[in-house]
């Protein structure tokens, strides 16, 4: 088992809701605080296995440099793509100002 | 007289098709009639072009006449909505998509139409195929066509609902932990979850991209062998794609399963299997026996952390998946966002559904800093263990058989508020996803009169295996199993 020490104290939901970028309400962040609890709490049950020199795995088929020649194809029509854009201009994506 | 075209196989409707006894319009006709009368109800689809697909059919019926006509030349095929079709809407049942036309197809979905197959409609579906029994979607309601107040499981609900009641000859799913299979022994269907790397998933929206595949969901199981024919291959489009040799699955099906070793795990008798349930199998088993197979015990010690290691490697993948979904470049978007942060928190928390913020969050901690390697990195590990445990069994037999599901189908709002008993039902179906080794669900009886499934577990890229058994067993079986 790992000895990196970790905090057993459980999930904060609001903390790893800011994580995740999702605005919870009050109310459910204290429905999901009970529900996650549990949850974590189960999944928890994977670390009474003894997991020494057992190498992770990713993919169930791990291929590896999985590579194409660098040679430019057609993509997807960008008109068509921008249609489906809530705001853009000028073939750009308009978004809130990210630089002050 | 013409048959009941809506209850066709597709090889039955192939043959009409052959014969000149009915055109590709016909089928569409048909269906669409069907989808009319019996939808309203039954909740199956979300979206259906009507003059798109006759337009389809029309085009198929003369590439018939021509010769030019694919293996699926005017089959009707229904689609999950979570699959892109361009110039359709792609929902996965979630609000943060509405209004989202896809660009471009799916390779499953490209593959189909090159087949000649013609696209008839998009399926209900939990939302990002986050779920077991279609209650999820934040579209509507899907009811299971044996009993209207009974789930008909999910993700993939509409599409096994449709195959089943009568709406579609055939319908494509997808199975992260279990959402071909499980709706399919739901409803009374067959469902095949292929290989991993078997299908291409681009075009697919993504949730666990380790463990998501696309496959068939059909009335029997010689047509999950052809339409499997047509969708599997290496693509260049996917990298997790493999490019192991297609083989003409409908060619290898026998009557019989003389020669064959299947593997019965000791782990999947557990508490709560239902003994309805439990019994249809083990008759099924016997039937097997019959057929000529010799059957063993096997042993897959590591079966019961299956769940907690799919729930730690699915929600982190889908954490990750699911960040694109920002109201930047398509769907929905939240007004007046003050600064990009505020765009992203409103857009998402209006319109993801609560099962996808739950597994979002889930996903989010165990990835996170001073927990990744408790959670993340551990459920890695466990992952070894379950794929060595299917590389030890499948070194003992040819297949594994087992229920599909420990329970039928539940009725509406049975495990709603009680996240983590939804999860359980998985049991069964998740280590295949974990493994990347292939699933078969086939009818094979009732309990309290909602229909059982038998799974049939191969070694990856060893479909023929699993299509075998549940050929023969199903032609054994017969047509009287609904009871």
């Amino acid at each position: 088992m790992d000895h990196e020490s970790t905090d057993t104290s459980g999930i904060d939901v609001r903390y790893v809701a800011n994580l995740a970028r999702l605005h919870l309400t009050d109310a459910e962040i204290d429905t999901f605080q009970g529900q996650l609890s549990q949850i974590v709490d189960y999944v928890q049950t994977i670390n009474q296995l003894d997991l020494t020199g057992i190498a992770p795995t990713s993919h169930a088929h791990p291929l590896e440099n999985v590579f194409r020649a660098d040679e430019v194809k057609p993509s997807l029509d960008r008109a068509e793509v921008m249609r489906n854009a809530p705001q853009s201009r000028d073939g750009q994506f308009i978004v809130p100002k990210i630089v002050e | 007289m013409t048959p009941d075209l809506t209850s066709l196989t597709v090889h039955g409707a192939l043959a009409l098709l052959e014969s000149k006894a009915c055109t590709a319009v016909d089928l569409v006709d048909a269906l669409v009639a069907a989808i009319a009368a019996r939808d309203p109800e039954l909740g199956a689809y979300v979206s259906l072009d009507a003059d798109g697909a006759r337009r389809e059919a029309e085009a198929a019926d003369k590439a018939r006449a021509a010769g030019t006509g694919g293996r699926l030349c005017g089959i009707p095929v229904a689609v999950k909505d979570v699959l892109n079709v361009r110039g359709q809407p792609c929902t996965c049942a979630s609000r943060i998509l509405q209004g989202y036309v896809a660009p471009y197809d799916a390779t499953a979905i490209a593959r189909l139409r090159a087949a000649g197959a013609v696209m008839l409609g998009r399926t209900n579906m939990d939302e990002f195929a986050m779920g077991g029994s279609t209650e999820n979607s934040a579209l509507k309601r899907t009811r299971n066509p044996r009993h209207p107040d009974y789930v008909p499981g999910g993700s993939s609900g509409g599409s096994a609902a449709a195959v089943a009641g009568g709406v579609a000859l055939c319908a494509l799913g997808t199975d992260t932990g279990g959402s071909i299979r499980q709706p399919a022994a739901f409803c009374g269907c067959v469902g095949l979850k292929p290989s991993y790397g078997r299908v291409s998933r681009y075009g697919l929206t993504a949730f666990a991209s380790s463990l998501d595949q696309v496959g068939p969901m059909t009335r029997t199981v010689r047509d999950a062998a052809l339409l499997q024919e047509v969708l599997g291959g290496v693509d260049p489009m996917d990298s997790t794609s493999v490019a192991a040799p297609v083989p003409a699955y409908t060619e290898r099906l026998t009557t019989d399963l003389r020669g064959m070793t299947l593997g019965v795990p000791r782990e999947y008798v557990v508490d709560g299997l239902d003994a309805g349930v439990e019994r249809a199998v083990r008759a099924a088993i016997e039937r097997c026996r019959e057929l000529g197979a010799r059957v063993i015990e096997v042993s897959l010690p590591h079966t019961r952390y299956a769940i907690a290691t799919y729930y730690v490697i699915a929600t982190a993948e889908a954490s990750a998946n699911l960040a694109r979904f920002d109201g930047v470049r398509y769907g929905q978007r939240c007004a007046d966002a003050a600064d990009p942060l505020d765009l992203y928190e409103r857009t998402r928390a209006a319109g993801f559904g609560p099962e996808v913020k739950r597994r979002i969050i889930l996903g989010t901690y165990v990835l996170s800093s001073g927990y990744y390697d408790a959670y993340y990195l551990s459920a890695q590990k466990v992952r070894t263990l379950i794929r060595r445990d299917f590389e030890q069994a499948f070194a003992q037999c040819d297949a594994l058989v087992t229920p599909c599901t420990p329970t039928p189908a539940y009725r509406f709002g049975e495990k709603t508020d009680d996240p983590l008993q939804m999860y359980l039902g998985d049991i069964f179906t998740v280590t295949a996803n974990l493994a990347g080794i292939c699933g078969l669900s086939v009818p094979c009886g009732v309990a309290g009169g909602l229909p059982v499934g038998l799974q049939i577990l191969g070694p990856a890229f060893k479909e023929e295996q699993i299509l075998r058994v549940g050929h023969a067993y199903e032609l054994a079986r017969g047509e009287g199993w609904l009871g």
